[in-house]
């Protein structure tokens, strides 16, 4: 079990930091590619993995196997024969090593995926479960439960395994799987009906209903993806293996025919040397990483606390061109607050806040607790008055307000109302010895602050049986610190984000601009949505959307990335093609960036592998001929002293390339906003020129080291 | 001076002539041209789907090559066989056949000795209009897929366009062929009585018959075609095909004129302007190494002659009138497009010089062939937005639709299908020595082996020369590597087009691989450059630069002015035919070679 998974270590997806991972040439603390238990796992599976079967999936790789098993004869050959054989028997051992080598890296990343998954249903342990059949109850073992059970839980109870709550609400402590500590509310029929095996109920009862078999959760199923069992290649792997196979068929032939070539020059080459040359040419970097690679990709995922149903899920990802985000949560703090006491004429601020406050006092929402919080910046508020009736919202009276008498003026009885607009002018005209209400400047109010993004609040006082509107609260959305500069970093990477809200156009609009969001779906319906998905797909963009509710289902399964949240509906999880266990309606931008990464490393690891080929070639090609053709000695650029000594370590570099590239596959070449053009250039010279040089570099160096062994 | 004015000329007309051929493609067929066609029982308005367009390309392509052959094998009993030559070979029929329908001209007969009239304006010319036209046509519909159109054209009605575009500049170009006294005359061979009578063979020659014809058509449309065959054996070396500085200047801006107009006219038909000039910017810095390579090699004096010729470049195998400078550029433009008509003998370039006509051939793309050159490059285009896409984080996509697992498995058919050909045939003929029928031993014969098997593939159609090519293995294996070489990658990159077509193309964003920025064309030039020196690294190496290495070492190592020069300067117990510098006595023999 690793310490990713465990509670105390927030994972970096955590709602407080949704920033890219950082990665880089230090090896961030928190995780760690190496540990001995994982090592020890990959070193089993690079063995095990040598199965010609399981090698015949990678072509390349195979290549690879067949040619130290062919050296390996040849020199057996030599060892009866009485040759020299040390030669050969390096070159074949180094060719096995490479083989392993890359074995190791798909064992080491799919170890890391199954600690990391494992640690998440580590939480889940074999409990007795109260099965709910009919009226009867019984004591079940929990692995007994098959899909569509009812379970009965109480406080205290550690949930058996994914479900969802059919009846009543409970707080549920989710930290196990979130590492969030503060507990949720889950409830039957709302969108927040989901629970998780592994979590603990903390108050009430519930029933659930189970919906997973055992070992087929969300969580098993991610551990089969990882696992390679279920594994199955995307069709951007499936293409670039493809492109692979046909280079590795390419230089079967250059090698093939060389021999032909060759002595029709007058040399004789040797067989050995040439299966060397044929392996360090063909793509062993990216053949042998790939699946890794795209293991990592999963890995990746997990570490940000997304379930993905398939590799090609991630991938997709990568390509997303628009996001559909939900206003509130994730553009928005998630509850509007008061931003402005905007008291009619006659009326002092404080007078508006002291009233506007009194009436919020027992109000428990955040819009009234931000009522109170704003008005004590600016006024002392009096303590709650005694035998203060506090009426709360209701849709038949459409306001909330307070009931006092007010001891300090004169024992007069106070009611305050608030409200929408219309409402409250209609309450104060139910008294007939209302103050009139300069209704052109309350609607002049209310729209000015309905336009700049807010919800009016109207505020009522009837004193002494007079009424007068006092002003106006406005609560306003507040967007999120940072969300515009993310807006325009996705801008840059040419992905648009459209933000779906209830709101009517005016606040929508004005929220969007603040936010800096492309475009908006105001009063959105759950068929707008869908409607909206299938206009965009229509137009060639693939778009991601996040939801949680079983009205969300539709578009979750038609966007081409759907994120449910794990506290959502059975019905959303079912139609997403991912599943966010920190619900964190931002967790969609990071998973676009984990696709990007994704496919970035296979390409950028494809140029390097290619671009290896050219040092390589120029330590080889002389080295073959130059012992009968001392003429091409010329083009031992590198000055490597001896032609087997240039062969091996040209195939010594080759194999050691790969372990020293793990880390980048495993970590993902790192996606920074910007355009494509930007990206390319950078990637390019990395990975492209620098897979040019880094060969020559390396291939002396090991040269060097040969030469000072005295080999 | 030649290189600077051919370049100019051709950015001169390359660029109207682009603007026309796209008008020409955009427009809906003339009244004439509809007319025509229906007359031929070809509805002009019928679109064709991929598919379609390949079966009707294929079976124009076969009967016309079926006819071809047949006029050949029976050309003895035919008209207009004034001097009688008798029916060719079987298996030389077959393979001036393929080499003809493949817009190649690769020729293992002498034109002037082994063909009738008939068979030559019939087959030949025939052929050397109706291909270019084909391949022309064939770019438009992989354009037409590329722009997202699962109907890609009429195959009748782009064949009949490019004719239109063909015809009328070859009209012109024998015009002022004419004017600079190429023959242009039905009328049969001329005598002269010689000046200096010549003793050949022991006996006394006082009169030579020069044979003459309907010359400068075939020429120009030799030269306009990327075809290379000419009327006569020596090809545009002789005065009779390249009388004066202006027929030369003229032929070579031919060469690549119609390559270099269809990149610019596909940026245009694709509203793509940018695109099209970032390939010809790749195109062109290739083009000016290649140049660039080989005037710098002959410039160098022939290793061979050193101390028996005047001083200067290497003059062997070269007219004088002509000079290095201008036969080398010839040698490198013929064989960037898949032209293949020579002014001097390519097998007497020197080593490295040698190398240059190889490298184009490989490349195959710059300028590349009538319309095959542009689709070439399309398919490195292809390649390598499949791994550039995928560095910018996108799964790839060529003008927003995506490059899939059916794109790239043709795609790297493609990739595969050269080295298979190449130096598959290659190694199989020298390791059988009875086969090769190479002049000489070791790495020259090794690159003649190379080059001919690399202008098959290429469809070029120049000879390195030096062999005895006219066998049976040498015509069935070339005719084999010329179908399959024209064929699959018209056919493939159409089938690419077509099933991209099918394709939803998504919005262009600012997250999206641009393929017209200089980043996109460095790596477009390098993925191309990388593919074909890892292919053709060895073969090289083995071939022109360790021929040239032993050169240099061997006058390293020998004093310039002495006869040793000649002799092999490697260890004396080696048997390697290591250093013995070309010294060719192939006759100037074969058009397009």
């Amino acid at each position: 079990m690793t310490t990713q998974s465990h509670p105390t270590t927030p994972e970096p997806a955590s709602p407080s930091n949704p920033g890219p991972t950082p990665s880089g040439p230090t090896p961030s603390p928190r995780r760690n590619l190496f540990t001995p238990d994982l090592l020890r796992d990959a070193w089993k599976a690079s063995l095990t993995k040598l199965d010609p079967r399981r090698m015949a999936k990678s072509p390349v790789m195979f290549i690879v196997l067949v040619g130290a098993v062919l050296t390996a004869a040849l020199t057996a050959g030599d060892l009866i024969a009485g040759r020299d054989w040390a030669y050969g028997a390096a070159i074949s051992a180094l060719l096995l090593l490479t083989v392993l080598f890359a074995n190791f890296a798909e064992g080491l990343a799919e170890a890391r995926g199954r600690a990391q998954a494992q640690g998440l249903r580590a939480a889940r342990q074999d409990t007795p479960a109260r099965l709910l059949r009919g009226d009867t109850e019984t004591t079940v073992p929990s692995s007994d439960l098959r899909r569509g059970d009812l379970i009965i839980l109480e406080a205290g109870d550690l949930i058996p395994g994914d479900g969802e709550i059919t009846e009543g609400m409970a707080s549920v402590d989710e930290s196990a799987i979130t590492g969030e500590s503060a507990p949720v509310i889950r409830e039957a029929g709302t969108d927040h009906s989901g629970v998780t095996g592994g979590t603990r109920v903390l108050s009430d009862r519930i029933v659930v209903r189970v919906t997973s078999q055992p070992g087929e959760s969300f969580l098993d199923r991610m551990i089969a993806l990882v696992e390679g069992a279920s594994r199955q290649k995307t069709p951007n792997e499936l293409a670039l293996g493809i492109l692979l196979v046909a280079l590795t068929l390419i230089f079967l032939i250059v090698v093939a025919t060389l021999p032909a070539l060759a002595s029709f020059a007058g040399v004789r080459v040797d067989t050995v040397t040439l299966v060397a040359l044929l392996v360090c040419l063909i793509p062993t970097t990216i053949g042998g990483l790939l699946p890794a690679i795209g293991i990592a990709g999963m890995d990746r995922a997990l570490q940000a606390n997304v379930i993905a149903r398939s590799g090609r899920a991630v991938e997709v990802a990568g390509d997303v061109d628009l996001l559909l985000l939900d206003k509130t949560g994730t553009i928005t703090i998630g509850n509007r607050m008061a931003t402005r006491f905007a008291p009619l004429t006659g009326v002092t601020e404080t007078e508006l806040a002291r009233a506007a406050a009194l009436s919020s006092l027992a109000d428990p929402t955040p819009e009234g607790k931000s009522i109170v919080a704003l008005a004590r910046t600016l006024t002392e508020l009096p303590a709650r008055p005694d035998g203060a009736e506090f009426m709360e919202f209701s849709a038949q009276t459409r306001m909330s307000g307070v009931d006092y008498v007010d001891t300090l003026g004169g024992a007069q009885t106070v009611q305050i109302r608030k409200g929408a607009a219309d409402r409250m002018a209609r309450f104060a005209a139910g008294f007939s010895a209302g103050a009139a209400v300069d209704s052109a400047e309350l609607d002049a109010l209310v729209a000015g602050i309905a336009r700049s993004g807010g919800t009016p609040l109207t505020v009522a006082e009837v004193r002494g049986g007079v009424a007068r509107v006092l002003g106006v609260v406005a609560l306003s959305d507040i967007v999120k610190p940072g969300m515009r500069e993310r807006f325009e970093q996705l801008r840059r990477m040419g992905l648009r984000t459209v933000m779906i809200t209830g709101d009517n156009p005016l606040t929508a609009e004005a929220i969007a601009r603040e936010a800096g969001v492309d475009g908006f779906l105001a009063e959105a319906t759950p068929e707008d949505k869908l409607q909206m998905i299938r206009d965009e797909q229509a137009a060639g963009r693939l778009v991601a959307m996040m939801g949680d509710g079983t009205n969300d289902a539709p578009a979750l399964a038609q966007a081409d990335v759907g994120l449910a949240m794990q506290s959502g509906t059975q019905a959303a999880k079912e139609a997403a093609n991912m599943i966010d266990l920190d619900s964190d309606p931002t967790k969609l931008i990071e998973v676009v960036e984990i696709g990007k990464g994704l496919l970035m490393t296979r390409g950028a690891l494809t140029t390097f592998s290619i671009a290896n080929d050219v040092a390589k070639y120029f330590a080889i090609l002389p080295a073959l001929f130059a012992a009968q053709l001392p003429a091409l000695a010329t083009l031992n650029v590198m000055g490597l002293s001896s032609p087997r000594s240039a062969i091996l370590s040209a195939v010594i570099f080759n194999a050691l390339v790969i372990p020293a590239l793990i880390p980048v596959a495993l970590r993902g070449v790192r996606y920074s906003p910007g355009s494509a053009d930007a990206l390319l250039g950078r990637n390019l010279l990395i990975y492209g020129l620098g897979g040019v040089i880094v060969p020559f570099v390396g291939i002396k160096v090991i040269d060097l080291l040969l030469g000072g062994l005295g080999l | 001076m030649d290189i600077l004015l051919t370049v100019l000329l051709t950015a001169l007309l390359a660029a109207p002539l682009g603007l026309l051929i796209a008008r020409l493609y955009a427009a809906p067929a003339s009244r004439l041209t509809s007319g025509l066609l229906r007359l031929c029982g070809v509805n002009a308005a019928l679109g064709m789907n991929w598919r379609q367009y390949s079966v009707a390309l294929l079976g124009t392509n076969a009967v016309l090559a079926a006819a071809a052959y047949l006029v050949l094998v029976t050309q003895g009993a035919l008209p207009l066989n004034p001097d009688h030559i008798g029916a060719m070979r079987w298996d030389t029929a077959l393979h001036t056949a393929a080499s003809f329908i493949t817009n190649t001209n690769q020729q293992h007969y002498s034109g002037q000795s082994g063909l009738s009239y008939f068979s030559q304006l019939v087959a030949i010319v025939t052929l050397q209009f109706v291909t270019p036209a084909a391949g022309m046509a064939a770019l438009f519909a992989v354009l037409r897929g590329l722009r997202g159109e699962v109907n890609v054209g009429n195959y009748y009605l782009d064949v009949t366009r490019a004719l239109g575009a063909l015809l009328p500049a070859s009209l012109l170009l024998a015009v002022l062929l004419t004017s600079q006294g190429v023959p242009s005359t039905w009328s049969g061979a001329k005598s002269a009585t010689l000046l200096q009578p010549q003793r050949v063979e022991g006996q006394l020659l006082t009169t030579q018959t020069i044979p003459v014809g309907p010359v400068a058509a075939m020429v120009a449309i030799k030269q306009l075609g990327t075809n290379g065959g000419g009327w006569y054996g020596p090809n545009s070396s002789t005065p009779l095909e390249n009388p004066t500085p202006l027929s030369n200047l003229a032929s070579m801006v031919s060469l690549i004129l119609f390559p270099v107009s269809l990149v610019i006219a596909s940026g245009v038909f694709l509203n793509r302007r940018r695109f099209s000039a970032a390939l010809l910017g790749v195109m062109t810095v290739t083009s000016a190494a290649l140049i660039t390579g080989v005037v710098l090699a002959e410039r160098q004096p022939n290793a061979a002659l050193l101390g028996h010729a005047a001083r200067g470049g290497n003059m062997e195998g070269k007219e004088v009138r002509l000079g290095t400078d201008a036969t080398a550029l010839w040698a490198s433009l013929t064989t960037q497009t898949s032209n293949g008509s020579v002014s001097g003998m390519h097998d007497s370039l020197n080593p490295l010089g040698g190398l240059v006509p190889q490298l184009g051939m490989f490349l195959n793309d710059v300028y590349g062939g009538i319309g095959v050159g542009m689709i070439n490059m399309l398919v490195f285009v292809i390649l390598t937005v499949f791994i550039a896409g995928l560095m910018v984080g996108r799964t790839p996509e060529l003008f927003g639709r995506k490059i899939e697992v059916r794109e790239i498995k043709l795609a790297s058919l493609l990739i595969l299908l050269q080295p298979a050909l190449v130096l598959g045939f290659t190694a199989l003929t020298l390791a059988v020595p009875s086969l090769s029928g190479t002049s000489n031993p070791g790495f020259h014969g090794l690159s003649q082996v190379l080059y001919e098997y690399n202008s098959a593939y290429a469809n070029n159609g120049s000879g390195f020369e030096g062999l005895g090519d006219n066998t049976p293995w040498w015509n069935v294996t070339c005719a084999a590597v010329l179908i399959l070489a024209r064929f699959l990658p018209i056919l493939a990159p159409l089938a690419i087009a077509g099933l991209l077509a099918t394709k939803k193309a998504a919005p262009e964003t600012s997250g999206t691989l641009r393929v017209d920025t200089p980043v996109f064309a460095g790596m477009l030039l390098g993925v191309m450059v990388l593919l074909q020196l890892l292919n053709f690294a060895p073969a090289l190496v083995l071939g022109p630069v360790a021929e040239q290495l032993s050169l240099t070492r061997a006058a390293a190592t020998t004093p310039a002015a002495s006869t040793a020069a000649t002799t092999p300067a490697t260890t004396p117990a080696a048997p390697t035919p290591a250093a013995v510098p070309t010294t060719h006595s192939a006759p100037l023999t074969g058009a397009a070679r």
